[in-house]
């Protein structure tokens, strides 16, 4: 497999890292003076430590930033089979795209969909040939100012994804995303959707990379726009090796009568701090957000989550299921607020952790912030072990404790992947699950 | 004695107080036998230790099947060597279907029996499967709920025997498989039981009401009583019982020491 071959590396976030970074990009003026105000308030933001309340729980002061690879140009990469394969040219698809090592190695859309307007591309090809799509929407979601890997990725992200469904367009197949990453140290990616009103879409970002030792690192933001009365089901998996650094910034608005499907499979990763923000913008707006984690080994993967309801009848449901074992740690932070005016408000949250071994934690820290009066917000958090009587019950049929305790994981999340619906995705994690329970599934029923 | 399941001197403490003080019995393929009793004397505590349950201790005796003492066996050893409990109180799996349940289970045995199966094929599970549930007078979508998950007393029970259907065991404990069904649920469900019975296996019917015995016929009839068998006769037993009640036997028993 032939390797990324680095034309150009430099490190830090300093004035010479960021001006050779700049020299690597031919961009649009108003893209590099997006870049250079970032960068300012990045060298104005510090590094977030244990004393920042949404950092208590996830100790980064072992990441060396100025050792940080920001500025990687390369050329030659080879996908491993099973990544390249995924995003292909396809019957069930409406699109694919492979991201490798910061390259885009494939693109595809349907063309009778490419002809009605869909853009579905990496984003500096976005940024070359739909300028007037991109221009509008990036970075007005996710600010540099919402934190210091915000402000990092405004200032230093390389590629990304652009996905635009014009107006009242109904793509009724998924589109597929490969962000991979094999032997490179770092990767900045940025992911800018726009579902425009009456349209609907689902797209499945998956990020992947081998268990490589070495400190790898990913900074990645993820903005969505979901226009009124549209749709989007937004699947993203992630599977990154478990040595990596992973940060990201994720929010979307959600506008006047539309509905965001919003599922999170999060498998992968060494250290994990995410932030996952849904503003319900428009009347009438529906967010769901749905997860499914599963870490062992000494993963550590800490969720922020915010259901912001800032107009009135709005809706919002998140259910987050976490499974843990041997020393892996989670935390899930979830806030609900209802801003003044956001009556009706409907908002639920739940979070669900099975802890697996005795080692193994889970910090779960459900919250509201109520500035409306007429509304109705519930929350549930519940921290529990495999129930004995279940694994009994089981085991009085034959079964072996790894299969039942398998049995009873798979049930755990059953409620979540049965909504799922791509197929492939679902078989995925299913095989991400049973490897890390280390026990074969059965075949296809 | 490769036939017969041998419980001799039973002795069986739950958290530090003794339940099972002193229990015999024999149950041998091609025998149904009734076991009856007042409320906590020991008769699911029994059930539970035969099947391997890991909060109960056993401070004494032996319990053997196929000529060995299964008591150090973990519950799914047991189940392979074909023994089989229908649980008083079902455990309800959430998520996890009653079709994969089974097949998995029925997979497991199978990959027991010959390292190399690769498990039952598909289109013949399916037919097994829903064989079974007409035998239990069960819907086919009944399979693609989640095992006991808000279902009702009487398909508890019914999930129960379903299981023993499919797993067609050599030795079943039923724990009051007949509480909580409807009259016609006993029926139908005590008919399925007669048509898994037979020569090849044995039945231990745990059980308060005469009626469940007047289809399912027992050879024997046993009382426990206070951890211990106390009596023991044919049907006419459970007649008697039905009529009189527990009370004689608190009044012949009263000198027993209480734990
Ligand atoms: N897990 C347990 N923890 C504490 N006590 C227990 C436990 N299991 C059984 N016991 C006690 O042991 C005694 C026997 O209970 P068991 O369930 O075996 O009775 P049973 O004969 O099946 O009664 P029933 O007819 O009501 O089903 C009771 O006093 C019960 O409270
Ligand atoms: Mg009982």
């Amino acid at each position: 497999m032939a390797e990324t071959h680095l034309i150009r590396e430099a490190r830090g976030i300093g004035p010479e890292a960021f001006e050779a970074f700049l020299e690597t990009r031919e961009e649009p003026e108003w893209l590099r003076q997006a870049r250079r105000e970032a960068w300012q308030i990045l060298r104005e933001t510090p590094k977030p430590g244990p004393n920042d309340e949404a950092w208590r729980r996830t100790d980064i002061r072992a990441l060396a930033i100025e050792d940080l690879a920001t500025v990687l140009v390369g050329d030659g990469a080879t996908p491993p089979e099973a990544m390249r394969q995924i995003p292909e040219r396809r019957d069930d698809l409406a699109g694919g795209l492979l991201l490798f090592n910061g390259q885009s190695l494939l693109r595809w859309v349907d063309e009778r969909l490419e002809r009605r307007g869909l853009i579905f591309t990496d984003l500096p090809t976005a940024i070359r040939e739909h300028p007037d799509q991109v221009a509008p929407y990036l970075g007005q979601i996710v600010r540099p100012g919402d934190g210091f890997f915000a402000a990092m990725n405004a200032a230093f992200w390389r590629n990304g994804i652009f996905l635009y469904v014009p107006r009242d367009l109904e793509v009724t197949l998924p589109l597929r995303a490969v962000i991979g990453l094999q032997g490179v140290p770092t990767d900045f990616s940025r992911i800018l959707i726009v579902v425009e009103p009456g349209a609907q879409v689902t797209f499945i970002d998956e990020r992947l990379a081998d268990d490589a030792v070495g400190a790898a690192f990913h900074n990645g933001t993820v903005e969505i726009h979901v226009k009124e009365n549209a749709r989007l089901t937004y699947i993203a998996l992630q599977n990154w090796g478990r040595y990596m650094w992973n940060f990201t910034h994720e929010r979307a608005f959600v506008d006047r009568d539309s509905t965001l499907d919003w599922v999170v499979i999060g498998m992968g990763g060494g250290i994990t701090k995410t932030f996952l923000e849904v503003a319900l913008i428009g009347r009438g707006a529906t967010a769901y957000m749905s997860g499914v984690f599963f870490f062992d080994g000494q993963q550590h993967a800490d969720y922020d989550t915010e259901q912001d309801h800032i107009a009135p009848y709005t809706k919002s449901d998140l259910l987050y299921k976490v499974a843990l074992k041997d020393r892996a740690r989670s935390v899930w932070q979830g806030m609900i607020r209802a801003h003044p005016g956001a009556q009706k408000t409907d908002a639920y949250q739940a979070n669900r952790n099975l802890i697996l071994s005795p080692h193994a934690r889970a910090d779960s820290i459900p919250g509201l912030e109520i500035m409306a009066n007429d509304l109705r917000c519930t929350h549930g958090a519940t921290v529990g072990q495999i129930n004995e009587e279940e694994l009994f019950y089981l085991m009085s049929r034959g079964l072996s404790r790894p299969v039942a305790t398998r049995l009873i994981v798979e049930g755990f999340f059953a409620p979540v992947l049965d909504r799922i619906p791509v197929p492939d995705i679902r078989r995925q994690a299913d095989t991400i699950i049973h490897r890390k329970l280390g026990v074969p599934p059965e075949e296809e029923f | 004695m490769e036939d017969a399941l041998i419980i001799r001197d039973l002795h069986v403490r739950v958290e530090g107080k003794p339940v099972l003080r002193g229990v015999n019995l024999t149950v041998r393929k091609g025998e149904i036998h009734a076991l009856m009793g007042p409320n906590g004397s020991g008769k699911t505590t029994l059930a539970y230790v035969l099947m391997g349950h890991p909060a109960y201790t056993v401070e004494q005796g032996e319990v053997l099947w196929k000529g060995q003492n299964i008591l150090e066996l973990p519950p799914d050893e047991r189940a392979h060597l074909g023994l089989f409990l229908a649980f008083q109180y079902p455990v309800a799996v959430p998520g996890v279907t009653v079709a994969n349940f089974l097949r998995t289970a029925l997979n497991e045995r199978r990959k027991r029996l010959n390292p190399e199966d690769k498990g039952i094929p598909i289109p013949e599970f399916r037919k097994l499967l829903r064989e079974k549930l007409a035998l239990l007078g069960l819907e086919d979508s009944f399979a693609a709920r989640y095992v006991n998950d808000g279902f009702s007393g009487g398909e508890k029970k019914r999930l129960e025997i379903l299981q023993m259907a499919v797993l067609q065991p050599e030795m079943a404990i039923l724990d009051e498989t007949d509480s909580g069904l409807d009259i016609d649920g006993v029926r139908t469900v005590a008919e399925g039981i007669n048509r898994i019975f037979g020569p090849h296996m044995g039945i231990l019917l745990i059980t308060h009401y005469q009626r469940i015995l007047n289809y399912v016929k027992p050879h024997f009839v046993h009382v426990m009583y206070n951890g211990r068998i106390v009596a023991s006769g044919g049907p006419e037993l459970a007649l008697e019982l039905e009529e009189k009640g527990y009370e004689w036997l608190r009044e012949q028993f009263a000198e027993q020491p209480t734990a």
